[in-house]
């Protein structure tokens, strides 16, 4: 018995001792730090319910100590028979009606969150004369290893990097466009599948003071297995407060392509041309319908604070990704797209591509 | 008893199916395999309802425009007809009459064959006239999968019936072989409920709209 | 055919196997297959470990991972806890009811070969181009899309050992509605008998959506079908509610019969009849039935919408209340009984606080809001793995200890078998409990890769340490499988000598016959009754005569042979091959062939004579000694 007691406290320890190393996540990406309105409901729902189920599990392990304590079959006890209960119709009734208890406490604020996260009647609200709605409104498209953002009321794309302003209500329109992906940034609230089908709608909520502590920068996952590279098919939130946000949409409303200064940049400029740019466009008023938007827009590319959504955002990582996407992201529809560039072209389209900036211009 | 006994009417049990332990267990077994069968059906149903009139293009043939009735009504009879011949051999099993069990067990064979005609000639009719086929939509595909996967429980019912026939036509009845005229025609009363769920949910409300 | 007892040669007992009928062999076949997927499946989830122990790791591809852990759940469901439970069902059941064999014994090893076969051609994609790729639950968009043909094993191979389950079942229920022994009323049925019948009749009305579903598939993948093909009408969210219409009842099939083997063991090793024996069959009853109503919490995140999420989380949590009456049942069946910890009481007793982790979590899950959270992320993993390992596989390996003796004659040694738990149950939590928070800290599931930086390095390195753990375990257990066979040491019929059901009262292992004469069964735990009144031996309900056996038959064999050839013609038909609608056809020939053969052949079995049974009488007590 003592083996197993010993045994329990070490797993405790370890346990423990995981929870400090790792301090309950990063800021930027944990549940257990939430960021907004919708993850705070959620994860005062997790609390709620988890102590709940700490009583219950104490009560069971109370009762489990002391049987497989006190019951041991011990030296002498060799032929020792039991009394055979039947069962007891009051402890049955005992526990059948407190767990039933113990969930109806639980299903009241499960019910009531469900239809208050589910809540997206302000998207559906009239435009005023511009066709702007009151409700920020994102739509969300995913597709393999790469999410495209549209602000439809401001006919502006983004891609990678989901740029929100703090503390008012996002609503998203979630669809994917190849296989079934799953939109969700952890510190700001639960996912939703992007299907094949049909548009999701939901909301998120970006709280500016916890932003702060996440240096205005969220990390945004793909939660549902769709190829190779499903783990990484990262984004990244980017928050602002509310006049900045408006700012930057004006940023992004009248952006003029980019017209680089320097020769390095130019020679950039007509590679892009000729390689990139029938997938990739270079300003955020891309007019096309979505099937002819393959690829990640890149205005805001040299505004960015990754490559790809995984790597590091300079140059030198820029051009490991060009000379080879399929060493970074397995399965990728760029790899072989384009042809094979020098190390001179590289640099030149590096130079290029991190000039392409909105709110600096 | 045992499966080996020799019979006459007057010895011959109440319930020739069920009086060996065999018979007891294929009887219940058989029904459970029912009961998955209906739960396979329904799946396919419920298929069916979501994907009916599901096409890419407005160009594509729906329901409304697709089933003509008075075929689908002359296949409705030939199998309702077939499974009223086979309680009809059913009864003589349980007289003791093997002849009469096997005649109208043949006459149920050809219904079922008469109904199986109809339906290779619905599916050609769509396929040549409408381009209405398998993998022309996703009601093409739910379609088909739905009525074919009854079109071979038809098939298989038939051979099976016939495979039963021919080899018990020279030994008459017994308790061993009793259960197995009686599965076969259980599993053909089987076909026919779905056939009427077929005709209701797609042909009679396709024809609604 | 009191001949078994002679020594044969090697190939004759492997056409023994290949043919047998019997529910003790078929049990053994179930028991070897399945441990033998185990395997394969423990050796990926290495590897998964193996990768994930640090970030940007290159262990293994991004492609094989993928394949890696598809094949590792759908090995562990399919092809390794549910045809080891259906060892077990098979090798005890019929036993427990005091039956001589299953309702139909022809169908119980045609179902055995039929997941066999299946379950080989699933993993012959291993070196057929490359093993599915779209995780065990085979998502539609995704798996329309995954190249080569690892998608297409995945709907065959299961499509042909689903079949294998489904007979399985059916030849259960049948079995225990019509086999029971005199006496053998339902109240007095051992609650592994109650668990295997409520767990057939899952499977019964589970795997039936799951056939259409994968029928479905396959004829959207290889013969031009637009189920799930959203351009031409089609619609990928019927393939999710198929699956998990099946999918959660598919989990109440492997956590019954687990909770039956518990059920047994608490009651033996504490000496002590069940505690609310009524209520514990009521709660089965009840979690079987709620099984079928709770299927689309696993798609909160799907957009079904609040009304469907709020209903689906309140059924979910309702289930709660029944398995919280097993857990209290159990611990109120050991409080004040006589405990001996033994390797299998050892699993029992741990699986009480690892299964309610598990347990609790889902509750957790089941609170809709905050499961958009947990959703996909390894929080669930951990959840899945607290039930399943915690549940199913503790159950399993108690149960190999447990009715070993009963199976094979012989002991598994007991001391090797405490450091097999030790290993096991250490690995197991430092696995996956750290899991939990990996998710909560915002990992998705079935990520082949994590960055640094975000926090995941030190609990991922000890999840994979702890799986090294439960490695240990397992090679130990094999050792002790060796060691014990070679030593061979017999026992006899009531090894842990506080046997209470009728299996403990006929030798181990038993005669082909089961029972010489079909016992009276007069209460509960029927042998216990016996023992207490100073009885070594059953009541029969029959004086000694003659029993009729059925003969063995190679059909089964051939019929499943029939439907893997055919699932070759079916899968590379989409390669435009020439010979492919050949093989197709000729397989199905085979398959309808050798059924259409079984109806036409008359075959009633034999019968064994009175004389020779009481020559097996005096034989036995030679063996005893």
């Amino acid at each position: 018995m003592k083996d197993r007691l010993t045994k329990w406290r070490l797993l405790s320890v370890f346990a423990v001792l995981a929870l400090v190393l790792s301090g309950c996540g990063e800021p930027f990406l944990s549940t257990l730090k939430p960021a907004g309105a919708v993850a705070k409901q959620q994860y005062d729902l997790m609390i709620l319910s988890t102590i709940i189920m700490v009583l219950v599990i104490a009560v069971v392990t109370v009762i489990f100590v002391l049987a497989i304590t006190r019951f041991r079959r011990k030296k002498g006890e060799e032929n020792k028979i039991p009394k055979q209960v039947e069962g007891s119709h009051l402890l049955e009734i005992i526990w059948t009606v407190i767990p039933i208890i113990l969930l109806l406490i639980l299903a009241v604020p499960t019910v009531a969150a469900t239809f208050e996260q589910a809540n997206v009647k302000e998207m559906d609200k009239k435009p005023n004369k511009d066709g702007v709605r009151d409700a920020l409104v994102v739509n969300v498209r995913a597709n393999l290893y790469w999410w495209e953002f549209e602000y439809p009321d401001y006919k502006v794309i983004t891609s990678q990097e989901l740029v929100v302003p703090t503390d008012q209500k996002v609503y998203f329109n979630l669809i994917s466009s190849d296989v079934k992906h799953s939109f969700w940034i952890p510190a700001a609230g639960g996912k939703m599948d992007t299907n094949t089908d049909n548009v999701n709608k939901f909301w998120l909520e970006f709280d500016g003071a916890k932003a702060q502590e996440a240096n205005n920068l969220f990390y945004g996952k793909c939660a549902e297995l769709c190829g190779p590279s499903h783990a990484l098919m990262d984004f990244k939130v980017e928050t602002k407060s509310q006049d900045d946000f408006k700012k930057w949409l004006s940023a992004m409303q009248s952006a003029k392509a980019a017209s680089p200064t320097d020769t390095a940049a130019a020679q950039g400029q007509k590679l892009f041309e000729q390689n990139c740019l029938s997938c990739h466009a270079v300003s955020p008023d891309d007019a096309r319908p979505e099937q002819a938007r393959l690829a990640p827009n890149l205005a805001t590319f040299g505004e960015r604070s990754r490559v790809a959504g995984i790597l590091d955002h300079n140059e030198e990582e820029l051009k490991n990704w060009i000379r080879d996407p399929e060493k970074y992201k397995p399965g990728n529809k760029m790899s072989g797209t384009y042809k094979q560039l020098n190390e001179q072209e590289l640099d030149q389209l590096a130079a290029y591509l991190m000039s392409l900036k909105v709110e600096e211009q | 008893m045992h499966a080996e006994e020799k019979f006459t009417p007057q010895t011959w049990p109440e319930s020739p199916e069920k009086a060996t332990l065999e018979g007891k267990n294929k009887f219940l077994g058989f029904w459970l395999f029912l009961g998955g069968e209906t739960v396979l059906f329904a799946s396919l149903f419920a298929t069916y309802i979501a994907l009916k009139d599901k096409v890419p293009s407005p160009d594509h043939m729906l329901a409304k425009d697709l089933f003509e009735l008075p075929l689908v009504f002359v296949m409705t009879m030939l199998l309702l007809t077939s499974s009223l011949t086979s309680v009809y051999a059913m009864y003589h099993m349980k007289n003791y009459n093997f002849k009469k069990m096997q005649l109208w067990m043949l006459i149920t064979v050809i219904l079922g064959l008469g109904f199986l005609g109809c339906e290779l000639y619905e599916f050609h009719h769509y396929y040549t006239e409408y381009n209405h086929t398998f993998t022309s939509s996703a009601f093409g595909s739910a379609f088909y999968t739905l009525t074919g996967f009854h079109g071979a429980h038809v098939v298989f019912g038939l051979v099976w019936m016939t495979l039963l026939m021919i080899r018990n036509a020279g030994r008459g009845l017994s308790l061993y072989n009793a259960p197995k005229f009686y599965l076969a025609s259980l599993y053909w009363h089987f076909i026919d409920v779905v056939w009427v769920f077929i005709f209701t949910v797609v042909y009679l409300m396709g024809m609604v709209g | 055919m009191s001949t078994i007892a002679q020594k044969r040669g090697f190939a004759s007992t492997i056409w023994d196997y290949l043919t047998t009928v019997d529910h003790k062999k078929i049990a053994i076949l179930y028991l070897i297959a399945g441990g033998i997927f185990f395997l394969m499946g423990g050796i990926e989830a290495m590897m998964i470990r193996a990768q994930l122990a640090v970030p940007n790791n290159d262990f293994v591809s991004a492609g094989l991972y993928n394949e890696l852990l598809t094949m590792h759940g759908t090995t562990m469901i399919f092809l390794a806890a549910m045809p080891l439970l259906l060892g077990f069902m098979n090798a005890v059941m019929p036993l427990q009811i005091g039956a001589r064999d299953v309702a139909f014994p022809f169908v119980n090893a045609l179902g055995f070969w039929l997941f066999f076969f299946g379950g080989l051609f699933l993993n012959l994609s291993w070196f057929l181009g490359g093993a599915p790729d779209a995780g065990w639950t085979s998502y539609a968009s995704l798996s329309l899309a995954s190249e080569g043909h690892g998608i297409d094993f995945y709907a065959l191979g299961l499509q042909i050992s689903g079949f294998g389950t489904l007979m399985g079942g059916i030849n259960f229920l049948v079995t225990i509605i019509n086999m029971r022994a005199p006496g053998m009323t339902y109240m007095r049925m051992p609650l592994f008998t109650w668990t295997t019948f409520v767990a057939s009749a899952l499977i019964l009305f589970a795997f039936p959506p799951l056939t259409a579903s994968i029928f479905m598939l396959s004829f959207d993948r290889m013969f031009g079908a637009n189920f799930f093909n959203v351009a031409a009408g089609g619609n990928t969210i019927i393939w999710e509610h198929f699956f998990w219409i099946f999918g959660h009842p598919e989990v109440y099939i492997l956590i019954l019969p687990a909770f039956g083997i518990f059920s047994e063991i608490f009651s033996t090793f504490s000496r002590k009849r069940l505690f609310g024996y009524s209520s514990m069959v009521f709660a089965t009853v009840l979690i079987g039935f709620l099984g079928f109503m709770v299927w689309a919490h696993h798609m909160f995140t799907v957009g079904l919408g609040p009304v469907a999420n709020a209903i689906f989380a309140v059924a979910t949590m309702a289930i709660a209340v029944p398995t919280g009456i097993k857990i209290f049942n159990w611990l109120l069946t050991i409080w004040g009984g006589s405990i001996k910890f033994t390797v299998p009481m050892l699993y029992a007793v741990a699986f009480i606080p690892s299964f309610v982790a598990g347990g609790v979590t889902g509750i957790m899950q089941a609170v809709a809001p905050a499961d958009y959270q947990y959703h996909d992320t390894y929080f669930i993993v951990a959840h899945f793995h607290y039930v399943i390992v915690g549940g199913v596989v503790f159950a399993l390996l108690a149960g190999v200890h447990f009715y070993w003796p009963k199976m094979f004659g012989t002991m598994l040694s007991e001391k090797i078998g405490k450091f097999t738990f030790v290993f096991f149950f250490i690995g197991f939590h430092l696995t996956f409990f750290i899991q939990h928070f990996l998710g909560l800290m915002g990992m998705p599931r079935r990520v082949w890769t994590f960055l640094p930086g975000q926090g995941l390095d030190a609990g991922n390195l000890i999840s994979s340490i702890g799986a090294a753990f439960m490695a240990i375990g397992v090679i130990l257990l094999l050792l002790n499988v060796v060691i014990t066979s070679v030593k061979n040491e017999r026992v006899g019929n009531d090894p842990w000598e506080d046997g209470r059901t009728l299996e403990w009262a006929i030798p181990s292992p038993p005669p082909f016959y089961n029972f010489k004469q079909l016992p009276l069964v007069r209460g509960l735990d029927a042998y216990w009754l016996e023992k207490m009144e100073g009885k070594t031996t059953l009541t029969p309900a029959e004086p000694i005569g003659d029993i009729h056996m059925p003969n063995g038959s190679f059909t089964p064999f051939v019929i499943s042979l029939g439907l893997f050839i055919a699932a070759f013609g079916a899968m590379y038909h989409v390669d435009d091959k020439a010979w492919a609608i050949p093989v197709l056809i000729g397989g199905l020939a085979i398959t309808f062939g050798a059924m259409a053969y079984r109806s036409i052949k008359d075959d009633h079995g034999f019968h064994i004579h009175k004389e020779d049974l009481m020559d097996d009488d005096n034989e036995d007590k030679g063996v005893k000694a």
